[in-house]
């Protein structure tokens, strides 16, 4: 007992002191040969690992083109796996801004893992950018000063959907998706431009999450003959929705439409499946942009690998960094000021130019898309510069 | 719904069940013989599909792919029963676990090394490819046909061969009596070798059928295990008998509450295990 106390009594000092250094330089941290911190979450392993992979590549291809340095300051990264497992969220977080004293937390993928990092870095020191995660609270109710969003938000990829769909002539639709937050959202946002263009939505199917059986369902749509379906799937499941819609015969009856998660990154795994699929998305390979060439050509050559759409959007997070700290001469420590800054920035984007709405989400432009021969290649621009509707948010 | 739409449904629950049951046959095998819960499984059915798009890829033929890749498993079985699970058959379950749990992460891991944590895709073989009219407006893919021709054959074979060959009837005996066999002369390690192999051959073959049908992504053995576990629960463990009834069950089930019933489809089958067990708590077919 005696020893345990004494023990304890000799760790007391030592323990103040690691906090009043950690104290210390974080107040240090103004300094201009300090390097500017930039929290990395990501998923690294699971499911969403490639995203994550291509999201950190694009990011770092950014802050390599500045050298590295911005306005003279070094930039110093900390990764962490989020494993896109939302329990992990607050934990990792709060290290990042509490223990790490990050400027910057970039991440994550995964929607779950984004609610969890809002609600640890609401009111923090900490500027977060979300390189992907859709879900329309991010920049919706629960918009937050300190956060910015560099991809979309579920409602815009889906929205001018509706109306093209209605101007192809389909009036009649069945609309499809996982029974989770960016499924529903993504059937919502498309059925509010159908319904006001005149069109109906005779049946909305909800598949159980993550279940990827769908042939109870095809037969059904086979049996209703709407005129065209509207799905969300992404990733693995996308893959085997499309084979399947295929391999029951309906795409050459019945027209398949979707949010553009359905053939991005897929198409090679789905095959002739996805030829002539139609989707909205903000981004396609493709694009005609003399940005989005340079940008390809140059990851192309950093990675050995062709960009994604994952990857556009951490580049142009990465570009985020670079110029509000630009813009504030290297100065960190006022994050009201740099808030400010990036608020009034325009993002020379792969996808095209863009800028922020008041509640940190990007006014872009979203793309109609029809796969040809195993390519997202862009038909026409469905809607140019959308603002999400950012309802419930009072920035 | 009308008879028709019915009759196609009662098709599609039957199929999945069928597909369900080639899955879940190896694991409830391996249980009831060897008395070894083999969590990683699944993970066999994942590099059964992996090695099927790998072959494919290289060979440019599915059926030779099919060839290559059994054999393989086989191989792979061999080998993890000989130097891993035989350390386990004295020890106790947590042991199995640790070490069954442990080979998922390995597999994982070796999944994501060598193929990457994209979605790939295998082709369906030219041969099978299409479909058949079932009705004006219903299509049928052939090769799901073919798959189920394909359960109905290994569950068959396993029928056969465990109740009228001598390999049968030594599994059967080592089913109820191991030590009993042991000192009849028969060589009970070479007989767990073999009947470990043919479990992971079965989720291995599930694994390669399905390939052309589902996408190839990190984690698809595990999401496989949970429904492969239901199916032999529900049966009964151990129980090939059950299994099939089970899967068959579980596959119908499924299909009709995520149509009819879509509120509650997400839990309908584990629903369905709870009712099961509440009334027959080993399950319907007890080992």
């Amino acid at each position: 007992m005696n020893n345990k106390k004494k023990a304890f009594q000799s760790v007391l000092p030592a323990t103040v002191a690691a906090c009043l250094i950690s104290m210390s330089s974080s107040a240090y941290a103004a300094d201009n040969s300090d390097p500017i911190k930039v929290g990395v979450m990501l998923p690294f392993s699971g499911v969403y690992a490639g995203l994550g992979e291509s999201t950190r590549n694009g990011l770092k291809q950014a802050l390599k083109e500045q050298g590295n340095t911005i306005a003279g300051r070094p930039v110093e990264f900390i990764e962490m796996d989020t494993e896109a497992k939302p329990a992990r969220a607050p934990e990792i977080t709060s290290s990042l801004v509490d223990n790490q004293h990050a400027d910057f937390v970039v991440g994550p993928v995964h929607s779950g893992v984004a609610m969890g990092m809002i609600k640890s870095i609401k009111g923090k020191d900490s500027i977060m950018i979300i390189p992907n995660a859709g879900a329309n609270a991010a920049t919706g109710a629960f918009c937050q000063p300190n956060v910015f969003r560099t991809s979309f938000s579920s409602w815009q990829t889906a929205f001018p959907m509706g109306k093209e769909a209605y101007d192809m002539g389909y009036k009649k639709i069945v609309t499809m998706s996982w029974n989770y937050g960016f499924g529903k959202e993504s059937l919502a946002a498309f059925n509010e431009s159908f319904t006001a263009a005149g069109g109906e939505v005779v049946k909305k199917m909800l598949v159980p999450f993550p279940k990827t059986e769908f042939q109870s369902y095809l037969t059904e749509i086979a049996s209703i003959k709407p005129d065209a379906v509207f799905v969300f799937f992404a990733g693995g499941g996308a893959v085997k929705f499309v084979k399947d819609y295929d391999a029951m015969g309906l795409k050459g009856k019945i027209p398949l439409l979707g949010s553009g998660f359905l053939t991005e990154g897929t198409t090679k795994a789905q095959g002739p499946a996805s030829e002539g699929v139609i989707t909205t998305l903000h981004y396609a390979d493709t694009l005609d942009i003399e940005k989005n060439t340079s940008f390809r050509q140059q990851y192309e050559a950093l990675y050995g690998k062709p960009a994604d759409l994952f990857a556009v959007q951490g580049y142009d997070a990465g570009q985020l960094i670079a110029a509000a700290v630009t813009a504030t001469e290297g100065n960190t420590s006022d994050k009201a000021a740099l808030i400010k800054q990036m608020e009034q920035l325009e993002i020379d984007s792969p996808r095209g130019a863009f800028h922020f709405s008041k509640a940190h989400n990007p006014i872009q432009t979203i793309y109609l898309r029809k796969v040809v021969n195993g390519q997202n290649t862009v038909i026409k621009t469905a809607l140019e510069n959308l603002e999400d509707p950012a309802r419930g948010c009072k920035l | 719904m009308d008879t028709s739409l019915f009759l196609v449904q009662l098709l599609n629950g039957v199929q999945y069940g069928l597909l369900l049951f080639l899955i879940a046959s190896g694991l409830t095998l391996v249980f009831g013989v060897m008395g070894i819960l083999n969590l990683a499984h699944g993970s066999m059915y994942m590099i059964g599909a992996y090695l099927a798009y790998y072959f494919t890829t290289l060979t440019g033929s599915f059926f030779l792919a099919f060839i290559i890749s059994g054999s393989i498993a086989l191989l792979i079985g061999i080998v993890i029963e000989r130097f891993l699970i035989i350390h386990l058959y004295k020890r106790d379950h947590l042991d199995q676990v640790l070490l069954t749990v442990g080979l998922i992460f390995i597999f994982n891991s070796i999944q994501s090394f060598v193929w990457g944590n994209d979605p790939l895709g295998v082709e369906v073989p030219a041969l099978l490819s299409g479909s058949i009219k079932l009705t004006d407006i219903i299509e049928y893919p052939i090769y799901r046909l073919f798959i189920s021709a394909l359960c109905i054959v290994v569950a068959v074979s396993m029928y056969l061969t465990i109740n009228k060959t001598k390999l049968g009837m030594m599994i059967r005996a080592g089913e109820s009596d191991r030590a009993m066999v042991e000192n009849l002369g028969v060589d009970i390690s070479k007989l767990f070798t073999i009947v470990f192999a043919i479990g992971v051959f079965l989720a291995s073959l599930a694994g390669i059928v399905s390939a052309p049908i589902v996408s190839l992504v990190p984690g698809m053995g595990e999401h496989v295990l949970i429904s492969c576990f239901v199916v032999v629960v529900i049966g009964g463990l151990g129980s090939i008998k059950g299994a099939f009834v089970a899967a068959l069950i579980v596959g119908i089930v499924d299909t009709y509450s995520s149509v009819l019933l879509p509120q509650i489809s997400s839990m309908s089958i584990y629903l369905l295990m709870a009712l099961i067990l509440l009334v027959k708590p080993q399950g319907l077919f007890k080992n």
